[in-house]
């Protein structure tokens, strides 16, 4: 079994109940403002690096907070120690071949071994280099099929459901005012017109009040 | 291999055709019938755990590519590569099939395409027909079957107004639909918000709006096999996902509280069938992986084949059942007419100042225009047949893992850090419904299935290949659908105080694109017609050379059309099952 890695999240946006769901089983380890979270897939240091590379993609500024604060690079490494990050969704049958790009990618590198090169790519001193340096780096490999995974895999810890470890305390979604899962919009479907409907969000466990399975911790 | 007790009837697949022949069986006779479904079953609670946006971006309720997928090229010269991932359509698997998770329009088939072939060749002269065209008449007609369509509206408890009632043309329904004998069961959903700008721009055109017919109930109803369900509430969740309270009318939530009572009923999840057995023209029966992985061979009379349709087609390539399409020679008809919707919609992006709310939404709440659907009036720049049905206005239910970043090109110098991540924010719940059009798919001499002579599934079967191309005209109807679309959409800024920002399309618009989603409309392939020259089964379903395999679905279309495929098929579905129990159980033997 390997060495068990964590990753230091700030500890502001967290609260009891979002602090057991992301340690499992556990004992969360609060230093002062900063909490230790238990990898599955990075090692510490790779998980710094995304970490790094996510925060420029999505930075937390005036406008909201970032992909550090939403727990980001906890939501990437559990989809990458999941069946998707194993290639459990995707057809692995040879002969590998390059095709036209209307067949999509046809790559044999599954999610891990993609973000295992692309981490290479951006360097073992990305998390310490300064921000803009950080962005020129990103910039030389954007139009990579890591990045363009990276990128929308950071949109999606931004704002998936919290029960994938990323949208730490809905904070990605009380940002742009998403309610979250609703079992019903009977009543506001014809009364919100062009006036925004954003109370308070709720998670999908906690509106259906039980556990809720994610894809990503399932044996496939 | 194990071998079981033998069975009246094997159906193979549970979505909407399978559990319907199985529905009316089981009903009009005593005899024992056994669903085999690839997949888990499903449930209600399940389908409320469902409403997320990963698990269902991951595999959700789809067939997953990894054990089974199709591979595609352009041409007879391209070599096929395996779609690896879902791109064009998105099959589902389980309980229901692809029915659970299906949007929920339910349209039908205008009159004239049911006779498309000899239709068009009167009308426009057989000079303006391409030579590769292989459209073909059903060999039935819109008047044969309009109860059908009755039949499948009820079942569904279908939302909607007429447009044509017994001839008289009622305002605010499709008046360019086929005559109807009856109102829809339930009144049009609740409209939503951005719907009014939609409606507004398409009556200053001069076109006629109207709810599009949905499967999502607007109110609580009883349909006649005494199945309740409630009315649609918005959550937002209907494509990609089961309904958590069972308004969209699903095969598990419409058909199975009727059949799980029944006694000569049942249903084996987790059984992979890989070949109908047959011996001197007629089927023995199924030979399928149990759950367990164990060889298992179901004798039955008669079997019926309802799988998705490339996995029907599939199945009977590997079964060795009728003769195979030479695209060549144009010889044999198993494989042949393989069509996909072709789809179109505005080159722009309608930005909104105030907020839309479009997490809130129906899989099937908008409105149509058909104004320029079926035999176009006048002549068209674009020099097309026929044009296509023009949707929308209104959201299905928006996530933000999936929606949060779509901004014009023009709103960041790049599509990442804080000057994207502002814009995003500015822009969220801000970019207004799109205008899509959706049109027929004529049949082509070179678009056909076969096994691919490489690739294969889980247990070492040949995947399905499909060779598929748009040609000029395809390029052509999509040109017309975004010139069209892309002119609502304009009407649409003018009438909401919204801007349209113009979008570009994307290179790939030219090839048939297998890695960008479009519809998973994919038909023919076993088509009916009225000889075994031409199609593979009759009108009523029935396989020509094998009086006891019934082949029941989207595969037996000769062609595509601009109207979505699923009420057609539940339609067509109660046509195979009259079929089944009326004439061939009375008679066993040709029933055309």
């Amino acid at each position: 079994m390997r060495r068990r890695e964590f990753i230091l999240v700030p500890a502001r946006a967290l609260s009891g109940l979002v602090l057991s769901s992301l340690l499992g089983e556990f004992v969360p380890a609060v230093a002062k403002d900063t909490v230790k979270i238990p990898l599955r897939f990075f090692t510490a240091a790779e998980a710094k690096i995304v970490q790094a590379a996510c925060e420029r993609i999505f930075p937390s500024d005036e406008n909201g907070p970032g992909a550090t604060e939403a727990g980001v690079v906890i939501y990437i490494d559990r989809q990458l120690a999941g069946p998707y990050g194993r290639d459990k969704y995707r057809y692995t049958k040879g002969p590998w071949m390059e095709s036209v790009p209307e067949h999509g990618y046809q790559g044999k590198e599954n999610p891990q071994q993609i973000y295992r090169a692309g981490i290479g790519l951006l360097g073992s001193d990305f998390a310490r280099v300064p921000g803009e340096q950080q962005d020129l780096r990103l910039e030389k490999i954007q139009g990579t099929h890591f990045f363009l995974l990276m990128r929308a895999h950071t949109i999606e810890g931004m704002f998936c459901d919290p029960l994938h470890g990323g949208n730490i305390g809905m904070i990605g979604w009380k940002m742009i005012g998403f309610p979250g899962p609703r079992m019903s919009y009977r009543y506001e479907i014809d009364k919100y017109h062009g006036k925004a409907f954003s109370p308070t969000p709720k998670s999908l466990e906690q509106i259906l009040r039980h556990p809720v399975k994610a894809v990503e911790d399932e044996e496939a | 291999m194990k071998r079981l007790k033998p069975t009246d009837v094997v159906v193979i697949g549970s979505g909407w055709s399978g559990l319907v022949m199985a529905k009316e069986v089981t009903r009009r006779t005593a005899l024992q019938v056994i669903v085999l479904e690839r997949g888990p079953a499903r449930n209600i609670s399940q389908y409320a755990d469902g409403m997320d946006e990963i698990n269902t971006r991951r595999v959700g309720l789809l067939q997953n590519p990894a054990h089974q997928t199709i591979t595609h090229r352009h041409s007879v010269k391209d070599r096929a590569a395996p779609i690896r991932q879902y791109g064009a359509f998105t099959p589902g698997t389980g309980t229901g099939g692809t029915s659970e998770h299906w949007g929920g329009i339910a349209d039908r088939y205008l009159p004239d395409f049911f006779s498309l072939s000899s239709h068009l060749r009167e009308k426009f002269g057989p000079s303006r027909m391409s030579p590769d065209w292989t459209i073909q008449d059903w060999g039935i007609t819109y008047d044969e079957f309009e109860n059908d369509y009755w039949r499948a509206e009820q079942l569904m408890g279908i939302s909607g107004k007429a447009g044509n009632l017994r001839g008289q043309l009622q305002e605010g329904g499709n008046i360019f639909e086929g005559p109807r004998q009856h109102e829809y069961p339930t009144p049009p959903l609740t409209p939503t918000y951005t719907m009014g700008f939609f409606h507004k721009a398409a009556t200053q055109l001069g076109y006629h709006p109207f709810p599009l017919p949905a499967a999502n109930l607007s109110q609580a109803y009883t349909n006649p096999d005494n199945v309740s369900r409630p009315g649609c509430v918005f959550c937002g969740y209907c494509p990609t996902h089961g309904c958590m309270i069972g308004a969209k009318a699903q095969p598990t939530n419409t058909i199975m509280p009727v059949l799980s009572s029944r006694n000569n009923f049942l249903l084996r999840n987790n059984c992979w069938v890989r070949k109908i057995v047959h011996r001197h023209g007629k089927a023995e029966g199924v030979m399928y992986m149990d759950e367990s992985g164990e060889e298992t061979f179901q004798p039955a009379e008669v079997v019926v084949l309802s799988a998705w349709t490339p996995n029907s087609i599939r199945l009977l390539l590997l079964s060795d059942i009728g003769e195979k399409y030479d695209p060549v020679t144009a010889k044999g008809t198993l494989g042949k007419n393989l069509t996909h919707q072709v789809t179109s919609g505005a080159s722009g992006m309608l930005v909104f100042k105030e907020r839309l709310n479009l997490f809130m939404g129906s899989g099937a709440v908008g409105y149509g225009v058909a104004d320029l659907d079926g035999d176009i009036k006048q002549e068209m720049p674009e020099k097309i047949l026929r044009g296509g049905a023009f949707l929308r206005g209104a959201a299905t239910g928006e996530g933000p893992a999936g929606s949060f970043g779509r901004i014009p090109k023009t709103a960041a110098p790049r599509s990442w850090g804080a000057a994207w991540k502002k814009a995003a924010i500015e822009h969220w719940d801000r970019i207004g419904p799109g205008v899509e059009m959706r049109g027929d798919h004529f049949a082509y001499r070179q678009n056909f299935m076969d096994l691919d002579p490489t690739y294969t599934d889980k247990w070492g079967d040949p995947l399905l290949r499909m060779t598929l191309d748009w040609t000029d005209y395809e390029m052509r109807q999509m040109a017309f659908g975004a010139r069209v679309a892309t002119q609502i959409l304009e009407t649409i800024a003018q009438v909401s105080g919204a801007t349209v920002v113009k979008v570009e399309r994307p290179a790939a618009f030219h090839h048939y694109n297998a890695a960008q989603y479009s519809t998973t409309h994919i038909q023919g392939g076993a088509i009916m017609g009225a000889s075994p020259e031409q199609s593979v089964v009759n009108p009523w379903l029935q396989h020509w050379q094998m009086p006891n395999l019934f082949v029941v679905g989207s595969s037996s279309f000769p062609q595509n059309s601009s109207a979505n495929p699923t009420l057609t098929i539940v339609a067509v579905s109660h046509r195979a099952a009259d079929g089944l129990i009326d004439r061939y159980l009375k008679k066993p033997g040709p029933l055309a």
